[in-house]
């Protein structure tokens, strides 16, 4: 059964996405518990499987049998669970899970009427997502991003109003990237011959100083940059979060642009390995000021904002050049800070956008100005959104603490200043507007206990999107207090050997 | 330096937490509630008492939590300064508890509740930065001071404790992220090592350019300890109500500054290095120096009675900065010395400033010209505590003030002795003053002080604790200067 | 210029693809957008494909006559297969996508009477 283990990973929410589009033909309300039940699998398998992995080390799967053995290299596609993806797989699937949940009464009133597919593109977009982790291959990489990618295409175009333009710009700069991805893999393949990640690495050093090679990298990345919405192709995502309905950016926003930038990884340190990246300097700075200068414009631009939805935006691009930094500082610290930040941001992601999508669903609407005495409104729910600002802006023993402890600590080994400075910027912008919610929300009211000032009713979330919203919070410390074993026991692992101290 | 692994550190610092989870539970019954705090704050007294004869010889008590970063957890130490601060801020709770339940209570202020949960969150804070290990455990309860202060300071809710609240936000958390984090991140990227050790972690740093950069990174960085230009929280943190600013901004939050900074200065870069690096000790004795002079010139210029007091204890701060800068074992000693004798001194003085006010309203020297007769206990005790701050006998202030000279004579930076006696004087400037006018001057405001009524029990009788206990740390000053002696000795080289 | 002769198939690809590119990119017209995405995966699916073809190939199936066993005693008589199945995936990729694109554009024009993507700008602002 262990063996089967990857491939539950996928199938569990693959046959989640097929039943639930049947059944959304005959009982539409059947859609969601199927989607649930499969993601219930597959995150038990991905947990398992982080288990596994730290004792046993990497597990690998060839689909339909066809694996190395059989004496004509390789023939079939190989899924594997290693060091570098077990934790993003549990990750991803967690937090699907618990957002296939808390979005139900999300889509029964933003969609009420047009829900039926809903769940099932959910679990698509889900299935792909894992499928691009835990594949072995660089061209089912592909396919799986495209699976991701139309299905997320699709859940933006629920929304109302400007949506549908919203999800065509999505889809253009997405295929854009896509397309350029592939055009990658074309020229890899062209000299290695292979598709298999660990024979296309095995063939690198021995092809030595190719061009095309070079080439080929330069177009991966840069396919992966548009697909997480890095600086400067980051202008399809503001709009598709805020335009598309708040159930699709709960499980967009965590999920789709940590996948790519796990994509990167993925090329960066095992199919061309850290010694190639840090013999091409000139990418490597262009790298990291792209990531300074991505930190520093969403921050300010996120001071601008009055919608909640667009500020979280915001965030999230932010925090996406934390990413890209902490991979192409190319040093151990900051490799761990990037790994330990993918997981740590797509908890806090997926936290924050709970929360905000707690508050639309009370207040109807998600200006800054309407967020008066939200905090005796919606106790439970400001004070989960309180932590999780507290995660981003860095506050220990929160997760976000201990990832910019890393980012900073590689930056520092790198002597990367202006990277330092981005972060430390970044941290104190966040602080400054979860202060200014705090004061809209908390202190420009009367306060409801001194006497004669007028009562604010309690008007809580309901339970099935506060009890996830609160679980993610609470995982959020959890996750920080325990960053400390997962470096030590599985990112360390993944990063190789011979890495600069 | 024998070391003792036990629970009880951690036990002292949960003690106040669950006080804090209860008064949040037991909100409804105020007089429930505020037994918890005083059977909290016994209860913590005691367990701190206990470890003073072990750590008077020499040894600490060690407990390591968790591991967080590779080689770095959240650790505790209790050594000899730990267990005098940790001392000094359980000890001054008890007084202000019973002061803010006269204070608030009469006149039936909102969400007391929140006030005490926010305190004891507080003071489980400050205990826990003294008990920290290593850096990242300090910073970790440092960030939690900042944080569980701003319900407090912004407890009024009107428009001036928003603005205060900002202020004092933005100074305390974006010297802290923005120096102190990045200063701390550094020295572990350089070191691998954040615990405080005697003689420093910076030692084989030979750098001085990066030595000089990363001590003024810490010590703007640590905010709290106020010293100059990043100390214009402090005035602003006074829109807080009087029991907040008394234990708080007189005793726990700058402490903790201070604390930090002294946790820094020999724990990090050590005594030695601090010695043999002139550019290091000239550089924080002269920031410090600049802060006393100027925070005391200003102190004279102010009218309202708490800008004043805040902008003295700005001053009194960069003593005890000033006393480690100097690098000598005395006035190592005499800095950890000050710390209790100013507790005392200032907090004496805050409260008479809040019972002033509760009797009153009077919030300005100008309005309290001759109400030294209609309160002559809270005036005696205000000159008691004046007495404290500016260091003459037979108060407790006299003592470290004493050391302090004596170390700075033994230093390197002689001159310090010239500013810490200029400094005295200033400080008597602007507090005998104010007494003088409270008993001796004609009144300017009659209306006012025939309106003025006898502040309540609970407002007055710790006013009395507190300026006997600046009496008392004269005359029974010895255990206290035995713990700072110790703690100067453990971390000097002879 | 030899050089571009000989490898006129990279050329043409380059061609198409930036035709695409600049379509997908600077075009206002929505239906030339999805042309130009279009004209742009045809040119990746080209370059491919090329890459995998040869002179005087066979094609990569095997029958029953001529005695074939596994494997194939001359490979290199054969045209590589991959790529074309990889670029069967990738011709089906690309149509669910313009087919997705055509549906949204559909939609936009219900909303907005018009493919030029100012005046739906315009429109939205409104």
């Amino acid at each position: 059964m262990t063996e089967q283990l990857p491939t539950i990973i996928i199938l569990g929410p693959l046959l989640g996405a097929t039943l639930a589009a049947f059944a959304a033909w005959f009982r539409p309300r059947l859609s969601q518990p199927l989607v649930v039940l499969g993601l219930v699998i597959s995150s038990a398998a991905a947990l398992k499987l982080v288990f596994i992995v730290a004792d046993a080390g990497a597990q690998e799967y060839w689909l339909g049998g066809w694996s190395r053995e059989q004496g004509y290299g390789v023939v079939g596609i190989q899924i594997t669970v290693d060091y570098l993806n077990t934790l993003l797989l549990a990750a991803v699937s967690g937090i699907a899970l618990l957002t296939s949940v808390y979005t139900r009464r999300l889509v029964d009133t933003e969609l009420a009427g047009r829900q039926r597919y809903f769940y099932a593109l959910f679990s698509l977009l889900v299935t792909g997502l894992l499928g691009i982790t835990i594949t072995g291959d660089i061209f089912n990489l592909y396919v799986f991003m495209e699976i991701a990618a139309l299905s997320s295409y699709a859940l933006i175009a629920y929304g109302k109003g400007r949506a549908y333009m919203a999800a065509f710009n999505y889809l253009i700069m997405g295929t854009m990237g896509a397309c350029l991805y592939l055009l990658g893999v074309g020229f890899i393949f062209a000299k290695s011959g292979t598709l298999n990640i660990d024979d296309v690495s095995a063939s690198i050093p021995a092809l030595g100083q190719s061009q095309a090679l070079f080439v080929g990298f330069v177009l991966i990345l840069l396919g992966a940059w548009a697909k997480m919405a890095f600086f400067p192709f980051h202008g399809w995502l503001p709009n598709a979060y805020v335009h598309g309905p708040t159930a699709s950016t709960a499980i967009l926003a965590p999920l789709a642009t940590k996948v790519a930038i796990y994509a990167m990884l993925r090329i960066m340190v095992t199919v061309y390995s850290i010694k190639y990246i840090n013999s091409s300097p000139g990418i490597q700075s262009l790298a990291l000021y792209l990531s300074s200068l991505a930190i520093v414009v969403a921050s300010f631009f996120s001071l601008t904002q009055i919608n909640l939805k667009k500020l979280a935006s915001y965030f999230v691009l932010s925090e996406i050049g934390y990413m890209v930094g902490g991979a192409w500082l190319a040093n151990k610290p900051g490799l761990t800070g990037a790994m330990v930040h993918v997981v740590a941001d797509a908890a806090m992601t997926s936290a924050l956008f709970m929360a905000i999508g707690c508050i639309v669903y009370r207040l109807g609407q998600a200006q800054l100005d309407d967020l008066k005495g939200v905090f005796f409104k919606m106790p439970v729910t400001m004070a989960a959104f309180v932590v999780t600002m507290a995660a981003l802006i860095g506050v220990p023993p929160t997760c976000g603490f201990f990832s910019k402890w890393y980012l900073i600590e590689g930056a520092a080994k790198a002597d990367a200043w202006h990277f330092v400075a981005a972060l430390l910027l970044s941290s104190l912008v966040k602080a400054i507007i979860l202060f200014r919610i705090v004061e809209i929300g908390y202190n420009r009211v009367p306060h409801p206990a001194i006497k004669g000032n007028p009562a604010i009713p309690r008007n809580e979330a309901p339970l099935s999107m506060l009890i996830p919203t609160v679980a993610m919070t609470l995982g959020l410390i959890v996750l920080g207090l325990g960053t400390s074993t997962l470096v030590n026991t599985i990112i360390s692992k993944a990063l190789p050997a011979a890495l600069a101290q | 330096m024998e070391s003792i692994e036990s629970f009880t550190p951690v036990w002292i610092i949960l003690t106040s937490s669950v006080a804090a989870l209860l008064i949040a539970l037991l909100g409804r019954w105020p007089n429930v509630r505020e037994s918890c705090i005083f059977a909290a704050a016994a209860i913590k007294l005691g367990l701190l008492l206990s470890l003073v004869p072990d750590v008077l010889k020499g040894k600490l008590y060690e407990f390591e939590v968790m591991e967080l970063i590779p080689d770095v957890g959240l650790a505790f130490k209790v050594d000899a300064l730990g267990l005098l601060f940790a001392l000094v801020s359980v000890s001054l709770w008890i007084p202000t508890t019973i002061f803010s339940m006269g204070f608030l209570r009469p006149l039936k202020r909102h969400a007391q509740t929140r006030f005490f949960f926010f305190f004891a969150i507080a003071i489980s804070s400050a205990v826990g930065v003294a008990f920290s290990a290593n850096l990242l455990t300090l910073f970790i309860f440092y960030e939690v001071l900042s944080l569980s202060t701003y319900p407090l300071v912004t407890h009024h809710q009107d428009d001036d404790a928003i603005k205060g609240g900002r202020k004092y936000l933005t100074y305390l958390l974006g010297t802290s992220v923005a120096l102190a984090l990045p200063a701390m991140i550094i020295v572990y990227e350089r070191t691998g090592n954040l615990n405080f050790t005697n003689g420093g972690v910076l030692a084989d740093v030979t750098s001085t350019t990066l030595l000089v950069v990363l001590l003024v990174m810490f010590l703007f960085g640590f905010a709290k300890a106020g010293l100059m230009p990043f100390h214009a929280w402090l005035p602003g943190a006074m829109v807080a109500p009087a029991p907040v600013s008394a234990l708080l901004h007189a005793v726990a939050v700058v402490k903790v500054g201070v604390f930090s900074i002294i946790r820094v200065l020999t724990g990090i870069f050590g005594v030695d290095l601090l010695a043999k690096t002139p550019s290091l000790s000239t550089i924080v004795c002269v920031l410090a120096a600049i802060t006393l002079i100027v925070a005391s010139l200003i102190a004279l210029t102010q009218d309202n009675i708490k800008s004043r007091l805040a902008y003295s204890t700005i001053g009194q701060l960069s003593y005890i900065i000033l006393g480690v800068g100097l690098a000598t074992k005395i006035g190592i000693a005499g800095a950890a010395l000050h710390i209790p004798m100013h507790a005392f001194g200032k907090i004496t003085l805050f409260l008479c400033a809040g019972a002033i006010y509760q009797a009153c309203g009077a919030k300005c020297i100008s309005e309290i010209h001759g109400i030294g007769h209609k309160f002559p206990m809270t005036m005696t005790a205000f000159f008691i505590g004046s007495l404290c701050v500016i260091g003459l006998p037979p108060t407790g202030g006299f003592i470290s003030k004493w050391y302090l000279l004596n170390g700075s004579l033994d230093s390197a930076q002689q001159w310090a002795f010239a500013v810490f006696l200029t400094s005295s004087l200033l400080n008597a400037a602007y507090f005998l003053p104010i007494v003088y006018k409270a008993f001796f001057a004609k009144p300017t405001d009659t209306a006012r002080l025939e309106k003025a009524k006898e502040p309540p029990p609970m407002t007055v009788v710790p006013l009395f604790i507190t300026s006997a206990g600046c009496l008392l740390l004269f005359f029974f000053s010895d255990k206290l200067f035995k713990l700072a002696d110790t703690f100067a000795k453990m971390y000097t080289v002879q | 210029m030899e050089k571009l002769i000989a490898n006129f198939n990279y050329v043409i690809v380059v061609i198409l693809m930036m035709i695409g590119l600049w379509s997908m990119l600077a075009q206002k017209n929505l239906i030339k957008k999805c042309i130009g995405m279009a004209i742009f995966q045809t040119g990746i699916i080209l370059f491919f494909i090329s890459i995998g073809a040869k002179d005087n190939a066979l094609i990569p199936i095997l029958t029953e006559a001529a005695n074939h066993t596994y494997p194939v005693s001359d490979v290199s008589k054969v045209a590589n297969p991959l790529t074309q199945i990889l670029m069967l995936t990738a011709i089906v990729v690309g149509v669910a996508t313009l087919g997705v694109a055509l549906a949204l554009a559909q939609k936009i024009y219900q909303q907005h009477s018009s493919f030029d993507e100012d005046e739906i700008l315009e429109n939205e602002r409104k």
